[in-house]
């Protein structure tokens, strides 16, 4: 038994206010969410029937006494406005609010700049979550650490291969204690195979105080830019140079946890339940496939009923007209007006509001876009990757290639036609078949 | 009248196919290769047939037996202990095609076209020579040996251009021939070539014609031609011999020139055709699309898949949404998992398929 000295009175015990903010980016964000992000806001696009933002939302709706979430981030304020309205009536208890950010000031930026808002009811803790993130948010067995522990900070943690973790944040913790020793972002060499799931408490006491001083410290001397390495290079070609150089933009990864990690009462939750990112369209069809498995244990009640027809979990948008004779699943959403013809097959895939998929066609690993048509006996056909992979990409004949197959919006895939493994702009009509291409 | 069918060796070009069936027993349109040989040869007045092979097939003689008495034939096996090319196997059946002074055919097994064997042998008799060879026009004569007859004579052949650089004549020799048994002497019994040696020879004496074959003609030695020669057979069926073909106004046939066996049995909601053989019990489930395939006997294709430029071979199962095409080949007793897809896939015998075929291989 370790003897905890508290550094803070617990009076409020798990009474204690505590609020969530939810990351939600910007439109100059999730460029990699194209083409699906031409035509809405990332966090708004649907997996397993709901918007991704949702999900967060759920999970926060889970845990006692949530008073407010904040939705951060710099999109214009009418983009979630319906959103927020339809949220605010499935959870009633909970005040949603959007603060927009006028220019991107990074993760940790965007806390501080709105902190004023944060701190307004005095809570004593918040979640921070990212929106680009689909798990099951074990937040509770997050607080309940950050109680045990008295706690300044605890950040949600997950294994991942040895080769996968140079591209994330990586954790060193003490594995009796799960206090965090070392943090660092995406490493050049191995550190460690536990990694940052982007997702976080923080006492309103540690946080403030340590973005403050990181913003002293960045006016006292310029951060060192590390230079990318093969390893990182998707990632770091993505970076945008002008904002890296800006004073003002502050990330919670790169500035503020390893300052955590030496100094406070910082510990992990390691989660053993399913983590991705939803960072490319592509990403979009695991995660579609990982909610629907979760909803599917929970016994959720949206779900299709299974039969010989329907492999679950499939979720079946009521407004949608599937044919008795199409076979749809695993990992199939199918989205609002829908028409599905006779003998068609779909498995996992997302199909989009106002789709139609025709007679005998079949779609696989796919994300078919709003108003798109799949033609009779045609084959949009992704490949499927390892479950515990955490790319979307594959190598064939020594090129890169997105595994899942994304028609943008009002595409038009002809009768008989096949398409594999390609990513098709929004209002193409694809009339011959088509394999690892980008259709501009 | 005597012919002699070159079966030659074990039709290793139209493998998989041929690892389960001798060539001449496998089915071109429905019907066996070498029946749509004897059943032309025995129409003109064929009583005598030997086939020269160089292995023995025991599994023919079950079938050539039931020829034999079916057209009233006589067939022969003339078995090469080595390979004797194209003209030594003539020499090794000489005691038969030389009991008399009638001419004798010559084909080669791997030749499907509208066989003329009747006018052939009216023409051969009418102009008195050794020999006369059936040719036939192609549109890339540069690819095949090709045929260049004497000045202001129509048949008499001059010589013999192999794949000529310049355009010297669109007619080639289509394999198939009707010779006096006088050639049989400018024969010597070893591994010999009808077509660089014997014909050369014949032509240089001026007794070597050439005789035009209308219609038709495929090489089908290969799976490519073999759908190819599929589609060719079915065209000239349609317009020579209708009533072998199912109707057109059949609601699932699209497009014509299909032919299906009685027994097989089709779903609803296909979209059949054109250029489609579907052999004896086939099945063919619901909302199926074919195209410029052949479905061999016993094979079964199931619901929603979409089938074009493949041979599926005998007792063979393509599973629900497959897609096959691009010249895939379905040995016997091949097993295509629901969902796959086959892109020019040769698949040997009793294999099941459970990946995506995406470029064209061979899997063993």
């Amino acid at each position: 038994m370790s003897l905890q000295i508290p550094h803070r009175s617990k009076a409020n015990g798990s009474q204690a206010a505590t609020k969530a903010v939810i990351l939600v980016g910007g439109p100059s964000r999730g460029t990699r969410f194209r083409p699906l992000s031409l035509d809405l806001p990332k966090p708004l696009f649907e997996v397993a029937g709901h918007p991704i933002v949702w999900h967060c939302l759920t999970a926060i709706a889970k845990v006692p006494h949530i008073q407010e979430v904040c939705m951060i981030g710099y999109y214009d304020e009418s983009v979630f406005r319906d959103f927020i309205k339809d949220a605010s009536k499935e959870f009633p208890q909970i005040k949603i609010v959007y603060l927009r950010e006028y220019q991107a000031l990074g993760t940790a930026g965007g806390l501080y700049h709105f902190r004023d808002a944060i701190l307004k009811g005095r809570p004593e803790r918040f979640f921070v979550l990212n929106a680009d993130v689909c798990c099951s948010f074990p937040l509770n067995d997050m607080l309940k650490l950050f109680e045990d522990r008295d706690a300044e900070a605890v950040i949600l943690g997950t294994r991942v291969t040895e080769d996968a973790a140079s591209n994330f944040g990586c954790i060193v913790s003490d594995a009796h204690t799960r206090r965090v020793l070392h943090y660092v972002e995406k490493p050049e060499s191995h550190i460690s195979n536990l990694i940052n799931c982007g997702v976080y408490l923080f006492s309103t006491e540690c946080i403030f105080p340590s973005i403050r001083s990181a913003i002293k410290r960045r006016t006292d001397r310029p951060r060192l830019v590390s230079y990318p390495s093969s390893e990182n290079l998707e990632s770091s070609f993505f970076q945008d140079d002008d904002e890296e150089k800006s004073n003002q933009v502050l990330r919670l990864e790169q500035d503020i946890l390893s300052d955590l990690a030496d100094s406070k009462q910082f510990f992990v939750h390691e989660t053993k339940d399913f983590w991705r990112q939803i960072k490319t369209a592509g990403s979009a069809v695991p995660a579609n496939a990982l909610y629907l498995q979760k909803a599917w244990q929970l016994g959720s009640k949206e779900l299709a009923k299974p039969s010989a027809n329907i492999l679950p979990p499939v979720f079946i948008h009521p407004t949608a007209q599937v044919d008795p004779t199409a076979k749809l699943g695993p990992n199939v959403s199918i989205g609002p007006r829908v028409v599905v013809g006779a003998g068609a097959r779909i498995k996992e895939s997302i199909v989009l509001e106002d789709a139609e998929i025709k007679h005998d066609s079949c779609v696989l690993y796919s994300i078919i876009g709003w108003n798109s048509r799949v033609g009779a006996w045609a084959r949009v056909e992704g490949t499927p990757t390892p479950v515990n992979s955490h790319t979307t990409s594959i190598i064939k004949n020594g090129v890169k290639v997105q595994s899942i197959t994304i028609l943008g919006k009002e595409c038009g895939v002809g009768d008989e036609v096949r398409v594999q493994n390609c990513i098709c702009l929004p209002f193409k009509e694809l009339k011959r078949d088509v394999s690892n291409e980008v259709i501009m | 009248m005597k012919a002699l069918i070159l079966v030659g060796g074990f039709g290793t070009r139209l493998r998989p196919l041929t690892l389960t069936l001798p060539k001449p027993l496998v089915e071109f349109g429905n019907k066996r290769m070498i029946l749509h040989q004897i059943e032309a040869l025995a129409e003109a007045g064929v009583t005598d047939i030997v086939l020269a092979v160089n292995y023995r097939p025991e599994v023919m003689e079950k079938y050539l037996a039931e020829y034999e008495e079916r057209f009233n034939v006589k067939i022969t096996f003339s078995i090469e202990s080595e390979p004797l090319g194209t003209a030594g196997p003539l020499k090794l059946a000489e005691e038969i095609l030389g009991k008399d002074e009638n001419p004798f055919f010559v084909l080669n097994s791997d030749v499907i076209c509208d066989y003329p064997f009747a006018d052939l042998a009216a023409f051969h008799k009418a102009h008195g020579d050794e020999g006369t060879i059936v040719v036939t026009k192609v549109e890339e004569p540069s690819k095949y040996g090709v045929v260049v007859h004497k000045p202001n004579h129509a048949s008499r052949i001059d010589r013999f251009v192999e794949k000529p650089v310049e355009f010297v004549g669109n007619r080639i020799n289509a394999g198939i021939y009707i010779l006096n048994p006088s050639v049989l002497k400018r024969i010597d019994l070893r591994p010999t070539s009808i077509e660089q040696e014997t014909f050369p020879a014949i032509c240089a004496d001026g007794q070597l014609h050439s005789f035009d074959l209308e219609g038709f003609w495929m090489d089908v030695g290969q799976p490519k031609d073999f759908l190819s020669g599929t589609c060719l057979y079915l065209s000239h069926l349609s317009k020579n011999n209708p009533k072998l073909l199912t109707p057109p106004n059949t609601p699932y046939v699209h497009g014509g020139n299909v032919m299906i066996d009685p027994s097989a049995k089709i779903g609803r909601n296909c979209k059949i055709g054109p250029n489609v053989t579907i052999g004896p019990d086939v099945i063919v489930g619901d909302g199926v699309r074919l195209q410029r395939c052949v479905l061999l006997s016993g094979s079964k294709v199931k619901d929603h898949a979409w089938v074009k430029s493949t041979i599926v071979g005998w007792n063979s199962t393509v599973g629900k949404w497959a897609r096959l095409e691009n010249v895939s080949v379905l040995g016997d007793d091949v097993t295509i998992g629901d969902e796959i897809y086959i892109n020019g896939g040769s698949i040997l015998p009793h294999k099941s398929i459970k990946a995506n075929v995406e470029v064209p291989s061979i899997i063993m």
